[in-house]
């Protein structure tokens, strides 16, 4: 119990600096996702093949890898950026990829008559997209992008070790500081559980609110 | 001939996989003429139907509308796809969307009328098809009849030159299929410019102008459904006749 309450200021640094990584890289892998997921569906052929390219590479590059190119690679092409934005960037590139599967899947479950009543009416793409298939899609991807999420908020630990403030890294000093290695890492679990378990609470709130109804 | 022609297909031609579903089709529809298509299944008349708004591609061919050549992919498409209506045959309302919502939607995005003005519009064809009472139900409360009767007030909001039906009271209940029927003979009468893929023989005998007779992907007969009925030419249009009007 010592471990929390002594060093309680080191673990809320570390605890606001996972819950951070994890909003800003969501926010940032939503939006690639919906993007990529557009794409992917398009009816120009070039976009699809970029839709593609980006899910095939993201998704099945290691995560660790991804962090090492971005906050190695970046710099050397002259672009030198907080460690944290970094950070986010290679956890929301990572995550959009899987973000714009599950999108693609929910458009998969809407029926193609749907699409074809709203191209029928004169809607262009974006319109059919936007105002018809994606609400429909929506309904059903919100439990698999609360898991991805949640996956996410887990591997912004990978964040810690290219010395961005995260919750996992704070074991480090504590270790050094001499507190029992197990009850540091229970305390570190528990802010992990707090931070999933809040998002899987969104997630049911949303489920039961626009969910599919059956 | 017609003397206005606003839908033309010429020697289009389509395949799915190695079955040659449109063969050669030549078709004029005249402005504010009926031509009911028929056929056995895999006839190639969905697909042709289809085709003239090019929610299927053609291989070879052309298919004009008042004249001027089908577009590809893009904006010309989508203007002109809000030209040319479409009726399916599984209605294809807008699942998340109530039935003002439905009629209403591609006046807002398409023709950019302002929202009173397409609610005000949507609920003039709701009352002509007989379904005011339901605007604000969603289209899962609704039996089939009504929904096809909504997907052509939803068609009709555009102010189409042409609507297009495909099948549209194959997935119907027998008893609902005249409350459809009665809104299209309305539209025929009204001088709507209709191409209709159907099974009902009623239908094309009292409100069609030319019968179409499609089979194994060709136009096999084109002629007045008094013609038609009484006196088919082909083989195939007997055998065809002859099975369906048994019962």
């Amino acid at each position: 119990m010592d471990v929390l309450t002594d060093n309680f200021s080191l673990y809320g640094e570390g605890f606001l600096g996972t819950v951070e990584l994890t909003v800003y890289s969501s926010a940032l892998a939503l939006a690639l996702g919906f993007v990529m997921a557009s794409f992917r569906v398009a009816p120009v052929g070039s976009l699809r093949v970029l839709g593609t390219v980006w899910v095939t590479v993201l998704r099945n590059t290691p995560l660790t890898l991804l962090f090492f190119a971005v906050l190695l690679g970046l710099p050397r092409f002259g672009l030198v950026l907080p460690f944290q934005l970094f950070a986010v960037l290679a956890l929301g590139c990572y995550t959009s990829a899987f973000i714009c599967e599950v999108l693609r899947s929910g458009i998969n479950t809407v029926p193609t008559g749907q699409g074809e009543a709203a191209r029928s009416l004169g809607m262009t793409f974006g319109q059919t997209l936007n105002q018809v298939v994606l609400p429909q899609a929506f309904r059903s991807v919100i439990p698999p992008v609360g898991s991805t999420l949640i996956a996410l908020a887990k591997n912004s630990a990978i964040a810690g070790a290219f010395s961005v403030t995260e919750l996992l890294g704070t074991y480090r000093t504590l270790n050094e500081l001499g507190y029992s290695i197990i009850w540091t890492f229970i305390w570190i679990a528990v802010g992990y559980l707090i931070i999933t378990l809040t998002i899987s609470a969104l997630f049911n709130v949303m489920e039961k609110r626009w969910g599919v109804a059956r | 001939m017609a003397v206005d022609p606003l839908i033309e297909l010429r020697d289009v031609n389509k395949h799915f996989g190695e079955l040659h579903v449109l063969q050669d089709i030549n078709l004029t529809v005249g402005r504010g003429e009926v031509v009911v298509v028929i056929g056995p299944s895999g006839s190639g008349k969905s697909t042709l139907c289809r085709a003239v708004n090019r929610l299927e591609t053609i291989e070879s061919g052309s298919i004009l509308i008042d004249g001027k050549p089908l577009p590809a992919e893009g904006k010309g498409l989508a203007q002109l796809r809000a030209e040319v209506g479409m009726v399916f045959q599984s209605f294809n309302l807008f699942a998340h969307k109530t039935v003002l919502a439905n009629v209403s939607l591609a006046q807002l995005k398409v023709r950019k009328r302002k929202k009173e003005e397409a609610d005000r519009r949507s609920r003039e064809l709701l009352e002509r098809v007989g379904l005011a009472s339901q605007a604000d139900k969603f289209p899962v409360q609704l039996s089939g009849g009504q929904q096809q009767r909504v997907a052509i007030a939803r068609a009709l909001a555009m102010d189409p030159k042409a609507l297009l039906f495909d099948e549209p009271t194959s997935a119907l209940d027998p008893e609902m299929i005249n409350e459809v029927l009665e809104v299209m003979q309305q539209l025929a009468q009204e001088g709507m410019t209709m191409v209709v893929v159907t099974h009902e023989m009623g239908f094309a005998r009292s409100a069609a102008n030319r019968v179409v007779f499609m089979a194994d992907g060709r136009v096999v007969e084109d002629r007045t459904p008094e013609d038609f009925f009484t006196a088919p030419e082909s083989d195939r249009a007997k055998d065809f006749l002859s099975k369906i009007l048994k019962h």
